[in-house]
């Protein structure tokens, strides 16, 4: 009865494309956007991608040049080449955006992440959690008898693992940063 | 003139820097200290609308008709809510104008103050730029880098909010020479290999056609010179989208028409059917699509466009030319002359002939009546009676808008203003008074529905107290046409709210309102009566009783290719597919 109740990804007929865009081939890419540290300018960036539909995967900002007041944006977002090729273009032509970089394409970059994670263990699940801290290179900056926090940098996949091996060793929370991320070389 | 001078000063003076004559506003308790330097001064006009919307549609109508930006200024709150449906549609269409809010003083933001809304956080998304300014140091700056970001690269509305202590405040004034304008500064000049590979690809085109769009009004008079001369040295068809009506002359030679979903046949086939695609200042917006997948299966396309997120947004294209439609058309022309102006004329002329074919289908005829005005007569009448005059038009949104397009000629740049991209019902009966403003002693008229013009129709009050002779021309049908129209193709004939009971007595309205009404339900009397509203010197309401259940034909059905077009009634059973149906 319902003819207008239309599946996703049946209407290849359509003037929009209304297809699934998951069925489609989608790559995650970091990019890094220069802007003018102005009141506003992260709502900016953020209604961009939610007013146009695109992915933030992580977003993180910080002001990198005080005098200039410019801060840099490092954005991982995921969607079909089409769609990112858009999204560089639609950031680009934002007043207050000086330059988008695609690391992804653009040659070898560093990605890096910091975590906090605590951890409420004791016993023999205490020496396992220190253990596995030293693995990661993790530096514990709090500690109670019951308890750790571990600070861990390093890629978004590192400090997955690492959380994932603390679920059974009585993780109870986990704050990151998102990814900052730089090009490799001059 | 640098010194020191309170912000409500600066704005005026800035204003008056920037070269404004005219200012469309309406005050409010957070603009009060502007108006009041308003009030002290004679160089720059301030025209009181009715409703803050007017004041941007009118803003709109003085910039398209101009190429100047227009300038609006508002209160806070309310003011700048109703200022938003004005600044989507100058987003959608690419229109320079400089919206000025008030805001509650600097103190009181966020304290929920009466009369206080976020006005950047609400306008973010339907502007190119806004700016809170907290500083009156810092405002006259601001002032000349929001005129800058609204005409440089994609013109587009921006929006300056200004607290009242800040107008009250003194400050440094900073004249535009010496004002800082950013690092905002978009590429002009197209790539020069890439302009040599869209020649290339210009001389091997056997089945040519050009599609140009209000990029080429946007970019100025001499970009619509270019395309002509290329159109003529070519010899290639060219059409156009709504917004880039009037560019190349409707009484040209290789004029086909608009193209898109009421678009002419011959304009529509031939972007299915042509080898090379020139898009010159357009999109490949929905409407002029179709199905995507079907669109121009066979042709490699040019597109020429100064905003790099409109290449490969809707239709991947094999050559992307970012920059000035004005610059690029310039080098386009040079590098093809200096490469010995060479086209594959016979193949074109070959393409002319399939051209006349689709021409010769008359897809705009229409079945007349002696009884009842068909809008398209009416249309037809108007474009005969004002042809050759100094004229302007404006529409609202709908069936009337199309009729329009379809049956107006328009020869030049900047004489028709219509609301593309947003489709804005109401924004015509303000628009022409921002277009009689910018042009005392033309001929404008707006091409109105009966239902769209009640939106916005408070505006007769100012058209009335600014004396602008404005001709409101409307096509009455009784019936939201669009929207019955595509009931009955769609939703089974079942006209859900698409008619208006108890509309109002036009002419006794335009009476009310100090105007001059004109009623005609008759064929026989419509040229007299078209030339009773021409020949007064005043603001008229010609209230056109039109039929009631006429279709606006020729159509691309919703999520249809060109090539499937309906040329009239007799086409349209079962045309939408469940497909097309969601679509608008």
């Amino acid at each position: 009865m319902n003819a207008l109740a239309i599946k996703k990804g049946s209407s290849r007929k359509s003037a929009y494309d209304l297809r699934n865009p998951l069925d489609e081939h989608q790559e995650t890419h970091t990019l890094t956007v220069l802007v003018d540290n102005e009141a506003g300018v992260l709502a900016r960036v953020i209604g961009l991608f939610s007013g146009r539909g695109y992915n933030i995967d992580s977003l993180t900002v910080a002001e990198v040049d005080h005098q200039g007041h410019r801060s840099r944006i490092t954005i991982v977002t995921t969607g079909t080449p089409a769609v990112i090729e858009q999204i560089k273009h639609q950031l680009e032509r934002m007043v207050p955006v000086y330059s988008v970089n695609d690391l992804t394409v653009e040659g070898p970059s560093v990605e890096r992440e910091l975590a906090l994670v605590k951890v409420n263990c004791t016993g023999e699940k205490r020496v396992e959690a220190m253990r596995t801290g030293e693995v990661f290179r993790a530096n514990v900056v709090d500690s109670t008898l019951e308890s750790f926090v571990f600070e861990l940098t390093g890629g978004p996949e590192k400090i997955d693992a690492f959380v994932a091996l603390m679920v059974p060793l009585g993780l109870v929370e986990v704050s990151r940063t998102g990814v900052a991320a730089i090009a490799r070389g001059v | 003139m640098a010194g020191k001078m309170t912000g409500a000063q600066m704005v005026v003076q800035a204003l008056k820097d920037q070269g404004v004559d005219t200012v469309f506003g309406y005050p409010g308790g957070a603009v009060l200290p502007i108006y009041d330097e308003i009030f002290q001064q004679n160089e720059i006009r301030h025209i009181l609308v009715r409703h803050e919307q007017g004041a941007t549609h009118a803003a709109e109508g003085y910039a398209r008709s101009t190429g100047k930006p227009g300038v609006v200024l508002v209160t806070s709150g309310p003011g700048a809510t109703n200022a938003v449906t004005g600044m989507t549609d100058a987003l959608m269409d690419s229109i320079p104008i400089i919206v000025l809010t008030g805001q509650v003083p600097t103190f009181m933001i966020g304290n929920d103050a009466f009369q206080e809304a976020d006005t950047v956080g609400i306008t973010r998304p339907c502007t190119k730029h806004n700016w809170l300014v907290k500083d009156t140091d810092r405002l006259a700056e601001t002032i000349h880098q929001a005129f800058h970001v609204a005409t440089h690269g994609r013109p587009g509305p921006v929006l300056v909010d200004i607290p009242k202590d800040v107008q009250f405040a003194t400050g440094r004034y900073v004249a535009p020479a010496k004002a800082s304008t950013g690092h905002y500064n978009p590429q002009v000049k197209g790539d020069i290999d890439a302009i040599t590979a869209a020649v290339e690809a210009l001389e091997n085109a056997e089945r040519p056609v050009i599609y140009s769009g209000g990029g080429v009004v946007n970019s100025g008079p001499a970009a619509s010179q270019l395309l002509r001369e290329l159109v003529s040295a070519t010899n290639f068809p060219v059409t156009s989208t709504l917004m880039g009506l009037g560019c190349y002359p409707a009484s040209g030679a290789n004029w086909l028409g608009m193209l898109g979903m009421h678009g002419t046949y011959e304009a529509n086939w031939a972007m299915h059917d042509c080898d090379y695609m020139l898009c010159i200042g357009a999109r490949f917006d929905d409407r002029i699509t179709g199905r995507v997948d079907a669109f121009s299966p066979q042709s490699v396309k040019v597109h020429i466009d100064i905003d790099p997120s409109s290449i490969n947004k809707n239709i991947h294209v094999d050559i992307p030319i970012v920059g000035d439609i004005g610059h690029v058309l310039e080098d386009l022309l040079r590098v093809w002359k200096a490469r010995g102006r060479k086209t594959r004329s016979e193949a074109v002329a070959k393409w002319w002939a399939k051209i006349e074919e689709w021409r010769a289908v008359k897809s705009l005829s229409y079945v007349n009546s002696d009884s009842t005005i068909k809008p398209q007569y009416a249309l037809q009448r108007l474009e005969a009676l004002t042809k050759g005059r100094d004229r302007y038009i404006t529409t609202e949104v709908g069936q009337h808008q199309m009729w329009a397009a379809q049956f107006l000629g328009f020869e030049d740049p900047n004489r028709w203003m219509t609301s593309g991209g947003l489709g804005t019902m109401g924004y015509g009966m303000p628009a022409s008074i921002g277009v009689q403003v910018a042009h005392p002693d033309a001929l404008v008229i707006n091409v109105a529905g009966e239902a769209s013009w009640l939106m916005n129709m408070q505006e007769m009050g100012t058209a009335v107290q600014y004396r602008l002779p404005v001709k409101q021309f409307i096509v009455n049908n009784e019936r939201l046409g669009m929207v019955r129209q595509w009931q009955e193709l769609l939703h089974g004939e079942r006209y859900s709210h698409s008619w208006s009971e108890s509309l109002p007595d036009f002419v006794k309205l335009a009476e009310a309102f100090g105007a001059k009404g004109i009623l005609c339900d008759n064929p026989a009397d419509l040229d007299d009566a078209i030339q009773e509203m021409l020949d007064y010197d005043g603001p008229v309401i010609f209230d056109c009783v039109v039929e009631k259940h006429e279709n606006c034909f020729p159509m691309i059905p919703s999520g249809k290719a060109h090539n499937e077009m309906l040329l009239g009634s007799a086409s349209t059973k079962g045309a939408i597919d469940v497909g097309g149906a969601v679509l608008v």
